[in-house]
């Protein structure tokens, strides 16, 4: 009997894949954002309004991945920007390889950011990379507050929470406080940001959020080539 | 419900280790599964169990390691599992502590049995 010591992480494909993503998105300067939510979060109006709002000289592709239907892609390609749905035809998440395919025949270089709006799942898509730069959770109010004590996987792995749906407040029990402690509990170093996409409260939070994080990213790719 | 996925890599993953070896057998997996991993264990063992036995007479067995959330304290360096997510230090009472274990999804070994 012969015990092989791998140490390796099980997805490590997918990881091999989602790196070489970040890294021909970094030196194409494209920012990309992996949403991810539970079903009805309100993730696609959330991405409408944005492209809505972006500066009008923006650049943006949209990838959208959902288990059955192009409906979101047809929402989403209201705004004048190449969108592609990715239907994964049962699958709860989207993996590095969709993506890789997804962005065949993309000019990519030509993009500011990618958005990808994942399947609305709350478990499955924080074992996957997508090559991503971070993972924002969309919390709506009409969810429970201990939505990040049940999904500790997802939310302790989000560089952003945006908490949706705010101007609902005056009609649903949330406590907006306690959610923010737990998301807090779970990753203490999480940004939070409120926003509803019906009244654009908070969107230019949200839009400069977004925009530095671009920035930053760029810089630093920029620094590690220099380098 | 992601865990026919993750079976279907962990076979695939040590199946490149058998292939290194012409004529091993799989005789046993080892993984290592951290709480926060977002991966039911007993679903993961069901599933690996069908992926498994569809292609061969004998399914390996399979070993998990489950590893509790823990972090450490930067400030007196204890390291802890987190209970009910309180994730201050219970020693020094220091606000913010690391994580360090409780993430993991790995195949930590491969047992072959050579003919």
């Amino acid at each position: 009997m012969t015990r092989v010591d791998v140490q390796q992480k099980v997805l490590n494909e997918n990881d091999k894949l989602a790196l070489s993503l970040r890294e021909v998105l970094a030196e194409n300067g494209v920012y990309c954002p992996n949403f991810i939510s539970s079903p009805g979060a309100g993730k696609t109006l959330l991405l409408e309004r944005t492209l809505e709002l972006l500066p009008p000289d923006t650049q943006v592709g949209v990838l959208t991945g959902d288990i059955q239907t192009d409906n979101d892609a047809a929402r989403l390609a209201r705004y004048g920007f190449p969108v592609r749905q990715i239907t994964t035809g049962g699958s709860c998440h989207l993996e590095a390889r969709m993506i890789q395919r997804a962005l065949e025949d993309w000019k990519i270089e030509s993009l500011d950011y990618l958005f990808v709006e994942n399947v609305g799942n709350l478990v499955c898509p924080a074992s996957y990379d997508l090559g991503e730069n971070d993972k924002i959770v969309i919390l709506s109010v009409t969810e429970g507050e201990d939505k990040p004590l049940k999904y500790p996987a997802t939310f302790s792995r989000a560089g952003l929470v945006i908490i949706n749906k705010i101007d609902l407040l005056p009609y649903v029990s949330f406590d907006i406080a306690l959610a923010k402690e737990n998301v807090r509990k779970v990753h203490p170093d999480a940004e939070i940001i409120e926003v509803s996409s019906t009244t654009r409260a908070g969107f230019s939070d949200w839009l400069s959020w977004l925009d530095n994080r671009r920035r930053l990213c760029a810089a630093h790719s920029a620094a590690s080539v220099a380098s | 419900m992601h865990e026919m996925g993750i079976a279907s890599s962990v076979l695939d993953a040590v199946r490149k280790e058998a292939a290194a070896r012409p004529g091993s057998r799989i005789v046993k997996v080892g993984l290592r599964i951290g709480e926060w991993a977002g991966v039911d264990p007993e679903s993961l063992r069901f599933c690996f169990e069908a992926v498994a036995s569809s292609e061969t007479s004998e399914a390996p067995a399979l070993e998990i390691e489950f590893l509790a959330r823990q972090n450490q304290c930067k400030r007196c360096g204890i390291v802890f599992a987190l209970e009910r997510f309180q994730i201050e230090c219970p020693r020094c009472g220091a606000e913010v502590t690391e994580p360090v274990s409780g993430d993991e999804l790995e195949l930590a070994f491969v047992e072959l049995e050579e003919s």
